[in-house]
């Protein structure tokens, strides 16, 4: 049949062209040396500005790029020297003081003067961006800033409206909101008064261990170490982080050694590396809660017998055992553990019976409601296990569907019945969560403080808020601790929230990764640690 | 005296019919592109998300909302939303992207070279394989060829391609080791591309080759074998059994009896005159399918973190990215319009009777 030959020699002709060409590139495969390869969904990042920035991902990034004036130790969890070699507050309790390291520069070689962090606190209360509230929970307003947080000297001055616990105003300062930024830098690029808002889009201006050389969302980002200063040198020269959607996709990298490290791994892949020595697992908490709350503006969700019976509603363990292995546990508190004064124990279980009785008592008959749940597997799942236990006890649920911002929009409106939803802390200090699960000052329809966690369920939180706010300005720790166990207890009994679980964070590394941070509950990963 | 008058008559009525069709061409090129941007523009509107949500995230406060919703220019009444979004997009402004912050047409400058490589190498494949595959099967009807070209036909209609993306690199690059794995070259050339290779037109296989640099070629044609292989055999299946009911049609026709009678060979009458009559019509089928590739293959794209365009509409659709989803939906339509245009300036060279 030589005929047919012509025009299929060719195609074969160009396949194994391209096949042989392919085969030496393969050989190649190996990470290069002084680079750290990541892969990592990180399409979550909206800002690389750290006025701006505040999502998961983007503060991995950003810890690596910035100083704070306090930093967290990745080895301990605990607060150490920063860009700022020792720190006091005054006897008033509202002026805190932060002497500045001599000696240090930003990635540009302009110096890290204490004008340069005070200006950088100034410049996040003014462009007053969504994590802007960090700060101005201290008092700062844009037009008092420049009074309140300034320079002198070598000193930052930091002044706040009122006593607060110190460690709480330290631990929000290792926010990447509070990060240093270079002032000369960042104004020599600014446009029509933006203090540098454009040009920080697509730009860093930091003096952390890694400079950004290039980012290009939901694509790649490649830093390169800046050389020796006061955390030293960094142990690798350059992170690249690829971005690699499909967690299966991943695994497949990392076992092939084509990435050093992994860092969103289904249960399914996690398993399925546990037996690979090239590998190893690196397990740790994650920060997020899962819970579901009622919409108090119905109500039927004001009847204490009714929540309580939700309680008692929920398969917290038969989940977390089942399609949540590994990936969640169960968690009844509104501080995640890792957090100061979180409370570990999970008095509620599955008790249909128990919570028959109580609707019963309660002399509400079966009824129908809706939770509304953001259209991922792992969510939708869980509604639908809560669904089932529900139904045990004459409620019907309905679930109702909706794409992440449709489904916030409908909440923040106070649109919802039931709801099942995520809530990852802002800041490593309980206030970050206390703040929001119960903290309500206005609870009318016109107050729309769409930002609180209790407004958004009309819920007011009466004596768990007070709780909260002596916590908060409780200069004894172990007092501090103990103010917000009751806080917690009185919330988990009694508030329209129905915390469920805490998630893990699944990374896997190649075996001659080591001190991998991922930065657990409260901190972000750090990577100038990592060597290989 | 003007030009025209000193045109005989044909050559004058010749001119016009061009100026006509051009004029034609144009207006409907404005119409669609102006009924395009129509149609998304609505569509981005009244679906039930607050675009700005996904701007200032889960924790703003009123305030914050109600900032950035005017910096988007969302406080303004729809009309003249649309009418500042059409006057941006005659110049080339598609707006700025939500997630990722920067310029949409810089976006998809970004985005589109990666789909276009993958699609320009799948369709080639599925046309070098696909069309001789349907010949084939139509010259011997109800033989074993047909039935393996059906068989392979149907398997390539109806595996998802996710299954397969993950089963071929599973395959191809996690046990055998052929291919390069997700991404289009391995970190070490990614970062060597980044910086030694001089952006042409944003598609590795033609940057490296102009710039010499063939490690990187070599890496980025191991990385770009198997997605391409994966989308070129869906292609295949549907070229393959389009050209084979095409080939059958045209080899009932009276001409090719009068050929084989007057005792011309039989390669010649089914690969000259059969085919190229076969042509016209499965130039349309080629132009659907590539254009369809060109779209952007999401899951494809999902699974070999292959950054084209499928994968960056679809993820702002998710994240609600108006300005993203409504760019991106543009480029693809526009591309469309382009494909029809070209695979009518085919058939112009194909066919003498369409000049």
């Amino acid at each position: 049949m030589s005929f047919v030959s012509p025009i299929r020699r060719k195609g074969l002709a160009l396949t194994a062209a391209l096949m042989l060409g392919a085969a030496p590139g393969v050989l190649a495969a190996a990470t290069p040396a002084d680079t750290l390869v990541i892969a990592q969904k990180f399409d979550d990042i909206v800002s690389i500005d750290p006025a701006e920035a505040f999502e998961f991902s983007g503060s991995d990034m950003l810890n690596n790029i910035y100083d704070t004036l306090i930093e967290i130790d990745p080895a301990t969890g605990h607060l150490t020297p920063g860009l700022a070699e020792s720190w006091s507050v005054d006897a008033d309790g509202l002026t805190y003081r932060f002497k500045i390291r001599s000696g240090e520069t930003f990635h540009s070689g302009n110096p890290v003067t204490a004008e340069a962090a005070a200006w950088s606190i100034q410049r996040a209360v003014k462009l007053n961006k969504t994590p802007a509230f960090i700060l101005t929970q201290f008092g700062f307003t844009p037009e008092n800033v420049a009074e309140k947080v300034r320079a002198e000297g070598d000193t930052v001055i930091l002044v706040t409206d009122k006593p607060f616990a110190p460690t709480f105003v330290y631990n929000c300062l290792t926010a990447n909101i509070a990060s240093a930024v270079d002032k000369d830098l960042v104004l020599a690029n600014e446009k029509d008064g933006d203090l540098g808002y454009e040009w920080m889009k697509s730009n860093s201006a930091g003096s952390g261990a890694y400079k950004l050389v290039s980012y290009k969302p939901s694509e790649a980002y490649l830093l390169e170490a800046r050389g020796p200063y006061w955390r030293g040198e960094a142990g690798l020269k350059r992170v690249f982080v690829r971005f690699v959607p499909e967690p299966a996709a991943q695994r497949l990298l990392v076992e092939k050694g084509d990435v050093d490290l992994a860092r969103n791994l289904s249960t399914v892949d996690y398993e399925g590396i546990a037996s690979n020595q090239d590998l190893k697992a690196i397990d740790d908490l994650a920060g997020y809660i899962f819970y579901v709350s009622a919409n108090q503006k119905k109500e039927i969700f004001q009847n204490p017998k009714v929540l309580e019976a939700i309680r008692y509603l929920i398969d917290y363990e038969g989940m977390a055992n089942s399609f949540l292995k590994g990936e969640f546990i169960p968690h009844q508190a509104f501080l995640p553990r890792g957090y100061l004064g979180a409370l570990e124990e999970t008095p509620y279980s599955l008790n249909v019976e128990k919570a028959k009785s109580l609707l019963a008592e309660a002399g509400v008959g079966p009824f129908t409601t809706t939770i509304s749940v953001r259209n991922s597997q792992d969510r939708v799942e869980m509604a639908t296990a809560l669904q089932a236990t529900f139904a045990q006890a004459g409620i019907t649920l309905e679930i109702k569907q909706g794409t992440g911002a449709e489904v916030l929009g409908d909440y923040r409106a106070r649109n919802h019945d039931l709801t099942l939803q995520s809530w990852g802390p802002d800041y490593p200090d309980p206030h970050t969560n206390a703040a929001t699960f119960a903290y309500n000052p206005d609870n009318s329809d016109e107050a729309k403080l769409g930002g609180l966690l209790a407004w958004r369920n009309a819920y007011e939180p009466g004596e768990v808020q007070k709780l909260a706010e002596a916590a908060v300005v409780e200069l004894d720790e172990a007092k501090r601790i103990e103010l917000y166990h009751q806080a917690q207890r009185l919330h988990r009994d009694t508030s329209p929230f129905f915390p469920m679980f805490q998630s893990m964070k699944r990374s896997a590394a190649r075996a001659n990764v080591q001190n991998f941070y991922s930065g657990g509950t409260v901190d972000s990963a750090a990577y100038w640690l990592v060597t290989k | 005296m003007s030009v025209s008058d000193t045109l005989d008559p044909p050559r004058r009525s010749r001119l016009w019919s061009l100026l006509r069709r051009s004029l034609g061409l144009v207006l409907t090129l404005a119409v669609t592109f102006i009924g395009l941007l129509f149609v998304t523009f609505i569509i981005a509107r009244v679906v039930p998300i607050d675009p700005v949500l996904a701007v200032v995230g889960e924790r703003a406060t009123e305030a914050q909302i109600v900032a950035a919703r005017e910096a988007l220019g969302l406080d303004q009444p729809l009309w003249q939303q649309f009418a500042i979004y059409v006057q941006n997009a005659m110049t080339g402004d598609l707006g700025t992207s939500i997630r990722t912050r920067t310029p949409v047409a810089e976006d998809i400058a970004r985005f589109f070279p990666a789909t276009l490589e993958l699609a320009t190498l799948a369709t080639v494949f599925g046309v070098l394989f696909g069309v001789p595959a349907g010949v084939l099967a139509a010259t011997r009807p109800g033989t074993w060829v047909d039935q393996l070209v059906r068989l392979i036909g149907l398997a390539g209609y109806s595996m998802p391609v996710f299954w397969l993306g993950l089963m071929g690199l599973l395959l191809f690059y996690g046990i055998l080791n052929w291919v390069g794995g997700p991404g289009r070259l391995d970190s070490g050339f990614e970062m060597m591309y980044e910086f030694d290779v001089p952006r042409v037109t944003g598609m590795i296989l033609i940057d490296t080759t102009l710039a010499g640099k063939w490690d990187i070629l070599r890496n980025a044609l191991s990385h770009i074998i198997l997605p391409a292989g994966i989308l070129a055999y869906y292609s295949m299946a549907y070229i393959s059994r389009m050209t084979r009911s095409f080939m059958m049609n045209e080899l009932s026709q009276e001409y090719v009896t009068t050929a084989r009678v007057k005792g011309m060979p039989e390669w010649r009458v089914v690969w000259v005159h059969a085919l190229k009559n076969v042509m016209v019509p499965l130039i349309t089928v080629i132009a659907l399918s590539y254009a369809n590739l060109l779209e952007g293959s999401v899951l494809t794209e999902t699974v070999f973190a292959w950054p084209g365009l499928g994968l960056y509409i679809t993820n702002a659709l998710l994240s609600n990215d108006m300005p993203a989803v409504l760019g991106g939906t543009v480029v693809v339509g526009m591309v469309f319009v382009a494909i029809n245009m070209f695979s009518d300036v085919l058939y112009r060279l194909v066919d003498p009777r369409a000049k």
